[in-house]
């Protein structure tokens, strides 16, 4: 890698980490969309209590809304470290 | 039966009011009729950006209060046939649009005219919503940069479930991307997402890239569409973006750095 390419290399990333950081925050937003309001608060809530037991990532608790047939199914998904 | 077309987006200032008097001229220039209706209650701007600002007599809200008749208001085109505006109303009253007050004006333009584009306001509340929700078409209008590009994934979401077609259960709103205030030169440095980020991202049809330009400017200051400024990048960009909502295919320009080699070696 030559000199200049040092330089552009270091300017590249600004525009994929702005890519990245949209992907992860478009994803999660999404995933929220169509179900009820009050999804991300309880998200939230659940995440402080596990918290509270052992220490996950911020983004550990994945929640969502399923319709299957006549009811809908509340989905919690808890991703636990692997030291665990 | 006329289509209505929202030009809209979430984050403020990213070229709706621009696109929508540039859109709208396109339509009528290649000979539909078309009226551009300005949505931004409180802070008219297309009238100034269209060049009519000392025409208008009557609003909107005129309109749906029945001070005025749709003929009343409408203000015709000087420069392009075929083409009118609906200026909005410069009432801080929040509220001034209601829902049956909006379609009742749809249903009456939809008499005379094949297009009805609907410049929206920033945001997401009561105006915006009102804006895109008797939609068929939507423009959503993107900068390419972090928050402009999560707002319209927003407003994406909006139009699949905050619409009269989504209500209804019918097909849905068509989705179409417009990329504006596009610097090649800055993607190819790295410093700015580039059209295929930016389409990855958002999942949607890419219909339009509008360069950066001066033209844009040049033509706000003047009150002329910038796609009548058939010499100019913007313009011709905007051109393209209409054929290809009409139908035709004609490959995207103005995606590359049109500066020489010396330039980008030394990093102008
Ligand atoms: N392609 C472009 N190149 C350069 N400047 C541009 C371009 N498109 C828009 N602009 C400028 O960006 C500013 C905002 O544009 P515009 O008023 O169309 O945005 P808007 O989305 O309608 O804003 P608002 O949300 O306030 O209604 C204006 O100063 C306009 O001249
Ligand atoms: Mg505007």
């Amino acid at each position: 890698m030559g000199f200049l390419d040092y330089f552009r290399s270091e300017r590249r990333a600004s525009a994929s980490v702005a890519k990245e950081r949209l992907q992860v925050i478009v994803a999660r937003e999404r995933s929220g969309r169509g179900g009820p309001d009050y999804l991300p608060a309880l998200q939230n809530e659940i995440l402080e209590v596990i918290q509270r037991y052992t220490s996950v990532d911020d983004d550990a608790v994945k929640i969502q809304v399923e319709r299957d047939g006549d009811c809908e199914v509340l989905e919690v998904n808890v991703t636990l470290p692997a030291d665990h | 039966m006329a289509r209505i077309v929202v030009v809209t987006s979430g984050k403020g200032g990213v070229g709706k009011t621009t696109t929508s008097a540039a859109f709208g001229a396109g339509l009528a220039r290649a000979g539909h009729r078309t009226v551009v209706v300005d949505f931004d209650v409180g802070l008219r701007n297309l009238d100034l950006i269209m060049g009519c600002e000392r025409r208008v007599v009557y609003d909107f809200v005129n309109v749906i209060h029945g001070e005025a008749n749709l003929n009343q208001a409408l203000i015709r085109d000087k420069r392009v046939d075929n083409l009118a505006i609906l200026p909005a109303s410069q009432t801080r009253d929040k509220d001034a649009l209601t829902q049956e007050g909006v379609e009742k004006v749809l249903e009456g333009l939809a008499e005379e005219f094949d297009y009805i584009v609907c410049d929206s306001p920033a945001g997401i509340e009561r105006g915006a919503h009102l804006a895109m929700y008797y939609a068929d078409d939507a423009l959503v209008v993107t900068n390419p940069e972090v928050s402009s590009v999560r707002d319209s994934d927003r407003v994406l979401g909006l139009l699949s479930s905050k619409t009269r077609r989504a209500e209804r259960g019918e097909d849905p709103v068509k989705e179409h991307l417009i990329v504006t205030r596009y610097s090649p030169s800055r993607v190819g440095k790295g410093e700015m997402l580039s059209v295929e980020d930016v389409c990855e991202i958002l999942s949607i049809n890419l219909l339009g890239v509008i360069p950066e330009s001066t033209a844009v400017l040049n033509a706000s200051n003047a009150g002329m569409p910038v796609i009548l400024d058939e010499k100019s990048d913007a313009g011709q960009a905007y051109d393209d973006t209409v054929a290809r909502f009409l139908g035709e295919k004609r490959d995207h320009r103005f995606l590359t750095d049109k500066k020489g080699l010396f330039s980008k070696l030394f990093g102008g």
